[in-house]
């Protein structure tokens, strides 16, 4: 089944190393991985997706949480969540396809960020499905290129992944 | 006072307490080396080969339960320890790897004698640390000794830049470390713990598996408590052996390939098996799809990951070896349940019957020397109490079934990674640790070649190691393997043109012994164990066809062990004895 892991990690350079060369190390499958530091300066939050029996996946997480430099770590697909991705794709726009692109762009909910006589630059979020639906639409008028920045998670609901449990802003009102 | 790098890695040693470094000195290093010859607290031991440095530190470790510590140099003084590094990650022993690094400005530069050595390292340690700032050096030195010794413990390496080691800082060495991703669980969980005692104290046909977990968490006493509390069966690992005593009638000798049937069929027929520090290693489970089919299984890891990793367990238990048991013997002295007496003395019935095949006897009329012989005469001649080391192959395995561990501490061998080489330098640690002990390499002629250089360790250091060298003339595993799976090709398993132990020990400054006849193997080991210093160098030359049995060939169950020597036992083409 394919997993969405959220992970905190030590903003230290090495870090990534340590998850990515865990799952070469072990035979275990990456979809796609994206990291960038959070509010706190020294944490990183990274997103991963990997497909795996249930064992590899508890395998996974255990191993993760072994590394020293991860701090917190959640299994996304566990509980409800949100999930997005974004496309930034680059299209050939000329002639008849010229409007063609630019009305699949406003289905999708997408936006033109550059534009040439040829070419749009469109940016697209949702989540995996949406973005490959989008691909395949616009593939007739002629795709340059492709960036995708792999997926990120969060949990619905108030609780998030911290560090310390911080007392929630309903809380202390209340207090 | 402002100290530079090199002196706060002195005073972070003595602060920590370290006794002996075992190193090799190099360019990046020097500074450090320099700050070293200024002091006498911690004792240098000037190694011949890197790799012998981090063997010998992990001897060390294993045999005191203390962090084994080493230092080299950059580049190549790093790279030769990692087969060490790799061999103390496998079998969890605390180590700290110290290595010097071009300077900061040089990093990436590929400089002289430069390697990404956190790179390098990286899949076989616990944890590693490049340290950028003479100011964080300290803190970083004391997070690798915690990493190391605590939790499931395991190799750490801090790898120092020169300009780090010249740069100037206030020293300070911090008393504790809190660190707010590394915060091992060792206390079980009671919900567990209860589930366990209550199907330990409903079984039938229980066993009990222990690994080294139980040698490394020094809970050798609380598991020795527990199994005689109980009155099951006990069997260890490789890893684990000395963690119950040998002689002890509840222990049915080692489990899995080259275990005793006894062990073997007890871990295929029980219905409870109690699972300690053990990690359900390929060479103790055998087939996965053959094992223990009758057994509800409790798992007790400090490790998380060891857990269901190769088996499911009916009840995971998280935590210590030594704190579990000492838990899980409160809960049963307080429970109203006893293990069922008549159940019980059935299974032991079964278990003698196992037993009473003698799984291990060899013929002792050969007039070739048996290595079997060897070990037991040594056995004998030490009462049980010498500290052995060994090598890897078959006198490892014959090493492990027939000298019978009582204590803890006392065999050590690259059960993991399986390292030949390993066993000399390691010997070296383990002697260091206790001068006044007996301390004997079990080894071969293949497996000791690999660091024979540390022979001259050991007479600049006085070291009155016994190496007990079975000497068959080939690479007696890869031999044996080729003999039951290859049709006899012995492709490469023969070593022509060695070399003479004896003079070879004797141009080292050594003692060296050949011994031809079973007759005069008791003869020279007491003159071995006599001569209590010098080091010496026993070659006995054994018989080259004798192979290690029991075993489980590959893709077999517990219950398929074969016993006898094999009918098609036929001379190797190149005889030489």
């Amino acid at each position: 089944m394919r997993h969405i892991i959220s992970m905190l990690l030590e903003n230290e350079s090495g870090a990534l190393s340590r998850v990515a060369g865990l799952f070469s190390a072990r035979g275990y499958n990456i979809e796609s991985l994206s990291v960038a530091p959070t509010e706190d300066p020294t944490l990183s939050r990274l997103t991963l997706v990997t497909v795996g029996s249930d064992e590899i996946i508890e395998q996974i997480t255990k191993q993760l949480n072994k590394l020293v430099d991860v701090v917190k770590l959640m299994d996304l697909t566990e509980g409800r969540h949100i999930e997005r991705e974004m496309l930034l794709i680059k299209v050939n726009a000329a002639g008849d396809m010229r409007e063609e692109v630019k009305r699949l762009v406003d289905i999708f909910r997408g936006h033109i960020i550059d534009v040439t006589d040829r070419a749009y630059t469109i940016e697209l979020t949702g989540n995996a499905d949406k973005l490959d639906a989008f691909i395949e639409a616009v593939r007739a008028a002629g795709i340059v290129e492709v960036v995708r920045s792999g997926v990120l998670g969060i949990a619905r609901g108030e609780k998030g992944l911290r560090v310390e449990e911080k007392p929630g802003a309903m809380a202390k009102a209340a207090g | 006072m402002e100290l530079t790098g090199a002196e706060i890695f002195i005073r972070c040693l003595h602060d920590e307490g370290v006794e002996y470094i075992f190193g090799y000195p190099g360019g990046a290093a020097l500074h450090i080396y320099d700050a070293l010859y200024k002091q006498d607290k911690v004792k240098h031991i000037l190694v011949r080969h890197e790799q012998g440095a981090a063997h010998a530190a992990d001897g060390y470790a294993r045999a005191t339960g203390r962090p084994g510590c080493v230092l080299v140099t950059s580049g190549p003084g790093v790279t030769n320890t990692v087969t060490g590094i790799a061999t103390a990650y496998m079998d969890s022993s605390p180590l700290v790897v110290f290595s010097g690094q071009v300077s900061t400005k040089y990093i990436g530069q590929d400089a002289f004698q430069e390697c990404d050595a956190v790179g390098i390292t990286r899949p076989c340690v616990k944890h590693n640390f490049l340290v950028k700032d003479v100011r964080d050096l300290a803190e970083t030195i004391k997070k690798a000794f915690y990493i190391a010794t605590t939790g499931r413990p395991g190799p750490v390496l801090v790898d120092i830049p020169k300009d780090v080691t010249a740069n100037r800082t206030e020293y300070r060495y911090p008393k504790s470390v809190t660190m707010r991703s590394y915060n091992p669980v060792t206390k079980g969980h009671p919900v567990q713990i209860k589930k366990a005692v209550e199907l330990i104290l409903s079984a039938k046909r229980p066993m009990i598996y222990t690994g080294g977990g139980i040698i490394m968490d020094d809970a050798a006493e609380e598991l020795t408590d527990f199994v005689r509390l109980l009155g099951f069966p006990c069997t260890n690992t490789l890893m684990g052996l000395g963690g119950f005593p040998a002689t002890d009638p509840l222990f049915v000798g080692m489990l899995g390939m080259h275990g005793t049937y006894e062990a073997n069929m007890a871990m295929h027929e029980c219905d409870v098996l109690v699972a300690i520090g053990a990690r359900f290693d390929d060479r103790v489970t055998g087939d996965l799809d053959k094992f223990c089919p009758h057994a509800h299984i409790v798992h007790v890891d400090v490790d998380p990951t060891s857990i269901a990793k190769n088996v499911p367990a009916e009840v995971p238990i998280v935590g210590g070896a030594k704190s579990v048991l000492v838990d899980m013997i409160k809960a049963i002295k307080a429970a109203k349940k006893r293990p069922d007496a008549a159940a019980l003395a059935t299974w032991w019935a079964q278990i003698n019957a196992w037993r009473s095949l003698n799984c291990l006897e060899y013929d002792r009329k050969s007039e070739l020397i048996k290595p079997q012989f060897v070990l037991e005469k040594l056995y004998a001649l030490t009462k049980g109490d010498a500290f052995v080391t060994s090598d890897v192959g078959q006198h490892q395995m014959w090493a492990a079934q027939f000298y019978k561990f009582d204590k803890p501490r006392r065999w050590i061998n690259s059960g993991g990674l399986g390292t030949m080489g390993f066993g000399l330098p390691a010997a070296m640690g383990v002697q260091l640790a206790y001068p006044k002990s007996t301390v004997c390499c079990i080894t071969g002629e293949a497996s000791v070649q690999m660091c024979i250089q540390e022979l001259s360790t050991c007479k600049q250091y006085d070291l009155p190691i016994k190496i007990v060298n079975l000497n068959n003339r080939y690479m007696g595993m890869v031999r044996q393997w080729q003999e039951f799976f290859y049709d006899r090709r012995y492709s490469h398993s023969y070593m022509d043109a060695l070399p003479d132990f004896v003079q070879l020990a004797q141009a080292y400054g050594h003692v060296g012994i050949r011994i031809d006849k079973p007759g005069d193997v008791e003869g020279a080991l007491k003159e071995a164990l006599r001569a209590k210093d010098r080091l010496v160098f026993l070659d006995f030359m054994t018989d080259q066809t004798e192979n290690v049995y029991p075993m489980i060939e590959a893709g077999r169950g517990h219950n398929e062990m074969a016993l006898a020597p094999r009918m098609t036992v036929v001379s190797t083409d190149r005889e030489l004895a």
